[in-house]
């Protein structure tokens, strides 16, 4: 997957201001930068939450104008990718279970003891096995980001976009959804994480890139980023911990 | 002995007998308008609400149109209109299917309200999450959104409900013998208005205090997937 030169403003504030980024299958690609840099605003236009007013996108071999894009075509890439958001958007009124099938039964129209078998796989590889007939509510915030990774997962997706997956959480809970991460990403799954966690960032993603302002600051691999940034701003940032700056 | 009690009582025996002439119009008219009218009105309500919420250019602003004339007048206007009215133009429709056309309409009209609002309380963040999983945006609406909304929407839909069963008594004005016609009716014979009006509105409370507590019913059964502590 590529993109190049993705813009969008809301209004007069232009919010993405020319952002290349590229991530290879297999990679798992972090992004980093304070609150405000525009990460959300990147990952939603790469999954048409939001409309880029420019830029092209490359997924496998077809390009695709992202300020053009037909239904149809965003339907099937759609289909192609996963998105797991900070506030994790579990549908309220179906049981963990019945989130993971959701996409499966009636968006890809598989056979339901098919998809639930799928979904208890699935469920069971986040731990959460036995909790799969439990609604959202009656879920802790780590468990119910658990339960959105294992929706994601379970459509097999060629990426999956994470919105800062822990940062609604305490800190108790976010060690187990970045374990779950750290597990998918050792299973070769293609990732692209906005993140505060710089420690996640370092040791699991094999590029960092660090957003401020609407634009790509430096990107690069991992450990080049974080032993030797090349900018002065990278570099501040690492210092001064992402997490007490970037938290939003 | 009855007779006994009935002479020294009289009133008690118009009681007595008008009390089945008053329910089984009741149960034959008020509810089954009642009901009828109000499944069309949720139908009704239901697409107006979607085509809102969903900014449908043109079908919307007629959606506001017809929300705007049926919440802006009179109840029994619209039935006079349809009933009396229509006829001058060459449509002539019976009492009953006028009085369902005019309460579904109108009802439809106050709960598509009900039930836009709720559509609109639903957490944005639910709808993309069914596009991300690969649902199309009616599939979301319908498997996601919808019963989320209609959740919310339960209690001030019952409540119009109950409402539109005791509003129904406007159609005896369009000659609809539904209780409280038939009330007046045995009341012009017997002139006894004070026990009889205070008979049908006991009627009217009984039909209401049934539907609150289906009302606590359903709510307790909807409520499956909110937390409980225990
Ligand atoms: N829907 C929106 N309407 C207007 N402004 C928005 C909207 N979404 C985001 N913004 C603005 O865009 C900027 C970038 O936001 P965001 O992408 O959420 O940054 P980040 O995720 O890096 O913290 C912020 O200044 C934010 O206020
Ligand atoms: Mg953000």
């Amino acid at each position: 997957m590529e993109v190049k030169n993705v813009r969008k403003s809301f209004g007069q504030t232009q919010v993405l201001k020319g952002v290349d980024l590229r991530v290879d299958r297999g990679d798992v690609v972090a992004i980093l930068g304070p609150s405000g840099s525009g990460k959300t605003t990147l990952l939603r236009c790469l999954n048409f939450l939001e409309r880029a007013d420019e830029g092209t996108l490359r997924f496998d071999e077809e390009e695709f104008r992202l300020g053009h894009m037909s239904k149809r075509d965003v339907a099937r890439l759609r289909k192609r990718t996963a998105f797991v958001f900070q506030s994790y958007n579990l549908f309220l009124n179906k049981t963990a279970l019945q989130n993971v099938t959701e996409g499966l039964i009636v968006g890809r129209k598989m056979p339901r003891d098919r998809a639930e078998e799928i979904g208890r796989r699935a469920l069971s590889k986040v731990g959460m096995a036995d909790r799969m007939n439990h609604y959202p509510s009656q879920l802790s915030g780590g468990q119910q980001q658990r339960v959105a990774i294992a929706r994601a997962m379970a459509v097999e997706p060629e990426i999956i976009y994470f919105d800062e997956p822990t940062s609604a959480l305490d800190p108790e809970l976010t060690g187990e959804v970045l374990a779950v991460m750290r597990q998918l990403a050792g299973e070769g799954m293609t990732m692209l994480v906005v993140t505060h966690e710089l420690g996640f960032a370092r040791t699991v993603s094999s590029q960092t890139v660090f957003m401020e302002h609407g634009v790509v600051v430096e990107a690069g691999a991992s450990r080049e980023v974080f032993e030797h940034p090349r900018e002065e701003r990278t570099r501040a940032f690492l210092q001064t911990d992402g997490r007490a700056e970037g938290k939003d | 002995m009855l007779e006994r009690l009935y002479e020294s009582v009289p009133l008690l025996e118009i009681l007595v007998d008008s009390f089945p002439k008053i329910l089984i119009p009741g149960l034959t008219v008020t509810i089954p308008l009642t009901a009828i009218a109000f499944s069309l009105a949720m139908v009704i309500a239901v697409a107006a609400a979607m085509i809102q919420f969903a900014r449908v250019p043109a079908a919307a602003q007629l959606c506001r149109f017809y929300i705007w004339i049926f919440r802006g007048t009179p109840l029994l206007v619209q039935l006079f209109v349809v009933f009396f009215g229509l006829p001058k133009v060459g449509v002539r429709i019976e009492p009953f299917p006028a009085a369902v056309l005019v309460f579904s309409l109108n009802e439809g009209a106050y709960c598509a309200e009900t039930v836009r609002a709720a559509l609109e309380a639903v957490p944005a963040g639910q709808l993309e999450a069914g596009r991300c999983a690969g649902l199309s945006y009616l599939q979301t609406m319908r498997r996601i959104v919808l019963p989320q909304a209609m959740r919310t929407a339960f209690p001030p839909l019952s409540n119009s409900l109950i409402a539109m069963v005791k509003d129904t008594s406007l159609a005896a004005n369009i000659t609809v013998v539904e209780m409280f016609r038939a009330t007046e009716q045995i009341d012009a014979r017997v002139y006894q208005p004070l026990a009889l009006y205070i008979e049908v509105g006991l009627v009217y409370l009984l039909f209401s205090t049934v539907l609150t507590w289906l009302q606590h019913i359903g709510e307790r059964k909807l409520s499956a997937y909110e937390y409980r502590e225990g």
